[in-house]
């Protein structure tokens, strides 16, 4: 870890500037992921801006009846929500399918947001990767990729994005809202937020730098029957080979994300007409330009299995 | 104490404490985290600092430059230790890899430089800043490539690498039932709780380290040679251990790192192996490919079976003996095993929760599944149809107790296996397809010198002394014991000590010999006692009995601590073995029972219950025995499901080595477990009349979920781990 200088923010707007001011500076929410890749040194900021004290830990109700969360409730704040367990089921059951009950009480709801890629060959600061080094080369095509994106990745990365939340959020078309270093604020539609690697896979969030995610909205709730399914190797703590959320309506329309398969949670929202056709229909439009490698192949066939069981499940 | 014959009435047949399910008297030491483990010993020696490893960085070659100027200007930087510098070095026996790399790499993360600061902090950051240039090197790393490039080993361990009774071909192409099927097994990691960590200090000339290993003689005795110093001048002490599972039988890195950064920063160093370095850098269990051939009568007798196994090694290193079970498992007239050395370029291969027998059961016990379905016979049938009291490559040699038949019906009934249904692929709860799958358990039993003081004072208190380790398994616990059986002395009169190189040295842990050999040793150090103290007193020694903290002669009864007089009585002995393990075959034996369910689409497994039924002499503490087994066959799941060593073959190293990369069984995927032992002491084996236990529980258990895989899909998976992606193609549409 390279040492670093430290500092408490009180207000998002002195946040976003101390960001912008101080080069090499980072947000620390939980620290659940950043630590860790400090340890590293995969992550190597110079300075730290605590955002815990910034009161954005409140889950409120918008004018338009949808929620406010704040971006440091923490991820078993916003699962055990009255109103988040009644009227986004969705994002519950993602919440709570993701890492252990110690961690989710430190994570935070930005925090998971942007997460890193849990690629192996992104941890091992030895081997080409470049996402940690651009220009380096990526170990993982050709290399151990049973864990990585079948679909949206690039030459230059097949990393996945992790995250559980993430998906359940993109199928409630969540709306990201920011604060910048100069003191403007914007919405970012969750489905804008995270980029596809393309030749940058360094990059990987249309935040600008000294950004600072202040709350996620969830619009209006939307109902249907909603589920998380997650599909993994071990019965907890391991990452999503392949996840869905869905919210299926009555009238067998609805939406669909996944996780576990590309550089961001995947929707495609033509592909939701093909809905009442099955999986096998939303699957063919979902992956219509799916490259997997030899070792993640399976993740096809898994992803419109899964999707079929969640459509079944969600239709009794 | 020589042990020649078969045990008759021993003072350990009373069983006034020994049997019962004593809870581990370290406990509570564990349960407040008072239990001092090696790297938090701030106790133990002022001013430590702190070291932190630098591995290679390549899977093969050498190191053209390095440059510590970077390093050591950073703040806190006391001393850099490199091959360059850490003058010369030898090698442990035990190890094959030099445990400090460079110039030449022998495998990924191999030690190259440790870096002492004043902090851990300090030590890392500056760890970061030591520049190596190297020079790549062509490496093997793929076992399959390597299969036709191999050699022919000659195992330290397990026989020789061919075996061949009767006329194994000729059988096998008459038979009229036959199975040849090809099985494969990962390379898969310890990834026990703690991580390899030392302290070491030097007084002079003279090294002390505490540190966590389950072998203190070996340990010591490797640390002296490499450093080129005498024996006498290394003490090593480790008297707790966070688990080993024997990744920490050899003297590791962190040991040497240590002793060398103290002696170059001139202050006590520690060093604990960083997480991400422990999967490459230390030991692990070697991949195999193995090939299993049977030949066998309609009715279900087996007339021919065949074993080989290829695995691969760094140089010195030694085969995974993945056979050695199935020259004794079961009868049958015409035999062959063959086991063969590929040279590969990964990091060290070597002892892994029941070496051997593990890897070897896993492919064994599902060829008997796919022979019982050729054969359209009951597995568990099947497997007794072909039980043999003997050795069957020497039948005048009987095994010493074979209850191998009891564990498989006592195991059915309790199962409920005959609610299983043969045909596979036809049962169904739900979302899940469910299955049962049984497999067989067996392990050999190693009887070893195992050596251990003890001493009685005033307060009528015995000291039990020996180097023997607690690596989580219980030691404490059932010396303790054996020495109040021996004494006749209530639990809390005993104090045991381990795990210190100036005591006698034991069997140490491992191979499961622990628990009969160390305790053994206890006992005769214990019946040397007895005699010293009935001596003392003039008793007869034969007349003479211990019990309720006194010694009784006739109508004379002395309190034991009236009987250490004005000094301590001390007596120091070991228990060696004749030849009772070549007269008989020593072998504990046990049946698997598994039911899994399988996610009808996504393929998901997950097991339902578990049960095993063992027989393996006296159970010393039933309770301590159950942990160890119920750990066993958690493990077993893990073989079974989820544990694997990615190989990258390009760079030559296991990418996941972290414990988020490399799965093991979390509770979630633990049902309810099951197991029992059977009423068994095996006199043939020690005066204790017990044997091994821990490691039988992991033999067989991953064949038995694979089996039961088989019997909820009818798919057939013969490359472990059992993952989704196997299933999948055979699953429902
Ligand atoms: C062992 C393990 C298992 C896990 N398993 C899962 C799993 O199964 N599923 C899953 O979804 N996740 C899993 N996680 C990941 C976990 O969800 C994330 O680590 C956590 O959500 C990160 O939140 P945090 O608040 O700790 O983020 P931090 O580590 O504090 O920050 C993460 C990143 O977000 C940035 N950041 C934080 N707050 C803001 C803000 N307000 N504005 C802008 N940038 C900000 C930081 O600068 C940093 O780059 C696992 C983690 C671990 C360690
Ligand atoms: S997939 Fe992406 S994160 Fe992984 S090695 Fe390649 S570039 Fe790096």
């Amino acid at each position: 870890m390279r040492s670093f200088s430290y500092e408490r923010a009180t207000s998002p707007g002195d946040a976003a500037a101390a960001a912008a001011a101080t080069a090499h500076a980072k947000f620390v929410a939980g620290g659940t992921n950043l630590l860790d890749l400090m340890k590293l040194e995969i992550e190597t900021p110079a300075h730290l801006i605590d955002v815990n004290d910034l009161a954005l830990d409140r889950i409120e109700e918008t004018p338009d009846g949808g929620l406010r969360i704040g971006a440091l409730v923490r991820n078993t704040d916003l699962a055990a929500d009255r109103r988040v367990r009644r009227d986004y089921g969705v994002l519950a059951r993602a919440l709570l399918a993701g890492a252990s009950g110690q961690l989710r009480n430190k994570a935070t709801t930005a925090g998971n947001l942007l997460q890193r890629t849990r690629c192996p060959y992104f941890y091992d600061t030895n081997l080409p990767c470049n996402k940690r080094k651009p220009g380096s080369g990526c170990a993982a095509i050709g290399g151990f990729s049973r864990q990585h994106a079948v679909v949206g990745a690039s030459d230059a990365c097949i990393a996945t994005h992790p995250s559980d939340m993430a998906v359940a959020m993109r199928a409630l078309d969540a709306v990201v809202e920011t604060v910048r270093p100069d003191g403007t604020t914007r919405n970012i539609p969750i489905a804008e937020l995270h980029r596809l690697p393309g030749d940058s896979p360094e990059i990987e969030t249309v935040l600008q730098p000294g950004e600072l995610i202040t709350a996620v909205m969830l619009p209006k709730p939307v109902g249907g029957t909603q589920l998380y399914r997650k599909v993994r190797d071990r019965a907890s703590y391991a990452f999503a080979l392949v996840s869905v959320a869905a919210i299926v309506q009555p009238d067998g329309s609805g939406r669909v994300a996944l996780g576990g398969v590309a550089h961001k949670p995947w929707r495609v929202e033509t592909a939701e007409a093909e809905l009442p056709n099955g999986a096998k229909a939303v699957s063919a439009r979902l992956f219509a330009d799916a490259k997997p490698t030899r070792d993640n192949a399976y993740k096809l066939p898994l992803a419109e299995r899964t999707l079929a069981a969640v459509l079944r499940e969600a239709r009794v | 104490m020589r042990f020649e014959h078969p045990a008759t009435f021993n003072p350990i047949d009373q069983l006034k404490v020994i049997g019962h399910p004593t809870s581990r008297i370290e406990g509570p030491l564990k349960t407040t985290g008072t239990a001092p483990y090696a790297y938090e010993r701030h106790d133990v020696v002022a001013d430590q600092a702190y070291g932190y490893v630098v591995g290679a960085a390549i899977g093969k070659g050498r190191i053209a430059a390095i440059d510590l100027d970077a390093a050591k200007a950073a703040p806190g930087v006391l001393a850099i230790v490199t091959a360059e510098n850490a003058g010369k070095l030898g090698k442990g026996a035990r190890n094959a890899a030099p445990l400090l790399g460079g110039p030449e790499i022998a495998h990924y993360h191999q030690a190259v430089a440790v870096v002492v600061a004043g902090t851990f902090e300090q030590a890392r950051a500056a760890a970061q800043l030591v520049r190596i240039d190297y020079v790549k090197g062509d490496g093997k790393f793929d076992l399959a490539a390597e299969r036709d490039h191999v050699s022919v080993p000659d195992p330290k361990i397990g026989g020789p690498a061919d075996t061949a009774i009767g006329d194994f071909a000729t059988a096998f192409a008459a038979a009229p039932v036959q199975l040849d099927a090809s099985y494969t097994t990962p390379d898969q990691g310890h990834a026990m709780m703690e991580p390899h960590a030392s302290i070491a200090a030097w007084d002079g000339d003279r090294l002390t380290v505490w540190t966590s290993n389950q072998m203190i003689a070996w340990g010591a005795e490797d640390m002296a040679k490499t450093l080129g110093i005498p024996k006498e001048n290394v003490r090593l002490v480790s008297p707790y251990i966070g688990g080993g599972f024997g990744g920490k039988l050899f003297l590791r890195a962190d040991v040497l790192l240590a002793a060398l950064g103290a002696r170059a920063a001139g202050r006590p160093v520690k060093v604990a192996l960083q997480r991400p370095l422990m999967f490459n850098n230390t030991t692990h269990r070697p991949a195999t490919i193995q090939r299993i051939r049977i030949g066998a009568e309609r009715d279900g007798r087996i007339t021919a079976i065949g074993h080989e196994s290829w695995s691969g090694n760094v140089s010195e290193g030694e085969p995974d003996m993945a056979v050695s079970q199935t020259r004794l498992l079961y009868a049958g007239a015409n035999r062959m095993t063959a086991t063969r050395l590929a040279a590969l370029d990964l990091p060290e291969g070597n002892a892994m929760r029941a070496p051997g027998e593990a890897s070897g059961m896993m492919a064994l016990e599902i060829a008997i599944d796919e022979l019982a379905d050729k054969l359209d016979i009951d597995p568990v049938a099947l497997r007794i149809a072909n039980d043999t009291q003997v050795d069957p490559e020497h039948p005048q040699r009987r095994f010493s107790q074979r209850q191998l038949v009891r564990c498989l019906n006592e195991g059915a009934a309790r199962f409920g296996w005959n609610k299983r249904n043969a045909k596979p692929g036809q049962v169904r709860d739900g979302r899940w397809l469910v299955g049962m799958g049984v497999a067989a358990a067996f392990r050999n039993n190693l009887v070893t010198k195992s050596a251990a003081r003890v001493r009685l004072d005033q307060q009528g208190r015995v000291t039990v002394e020996t180097d023997m380790t607690d690596i989580g398994t219980g030691s404490y616990t059932i010396i303790a014991q054996t020495a109040a059986e021996m004494m006749g002395l209530p639990l809390d009169k005993v104090v045991v000590r381990l795990g210190d190189s100036d005591f006698p040295v034991s069997c140490g842990s491992g191979g499961q010999w622990g628990g009969n050999n160390s305790t053994a040793g206890v006992y005769a150090a214990c019946t040397k006692l007895r005699e010293a103290i009935t001596q003392k007193l003039g008793f007869n020694s034969e007349e003479a009995v211990f019990a309720d903290g006194a010694v009784r002669s006739g109508n004379r009864s002395v309190p034991l601590a009236q009987a250490a007089g004005a000094g301590d009585l001390v007596a120091e002995d070991a228990i060696e073995y004749g030849d009772l393990a070549k007269t008989y075959q020593q072998s504990t034996f046990g049946a698997h029972f598994v039911e899994v369910g399988v996610d009808a689409d996504t393929a998901e497994i997950r097991v339902r219950r578990m049960l095993a039924v063992c027989a393996a002499g006296r159970i010393l503490n039933p309770k301590t025995a159950r942990s160890q087994v119920i750990g066993a066959m958690t493990m077993g799941v893990g073989a079974a499901l989820m544990e694997d060593l990615a190989v990258d073959k390009r760079h030559g190293l296991f990418v996941n080595h972290d414990l988020a990369g490399y799965e093991v069984p979390v509770h979630a995927d633990i049902p309810h477990q099951d197991m029992i032992f059977l009423d068994e002491t095996d006199p043939i084996s020690s005066p204790m009349k017990a044997k091994g236990v821990a490691e039988l529980g992991i033999c067989g258990v991953a064949a038995a979920v694979a089996n039961a895989v088989h019997n909820a899909t009818a798919v057939r998976v013969r490359d472990y781990p059992i993952t989704l992606d196997k299933l999948l193609a055979g699953m429902p549409v």
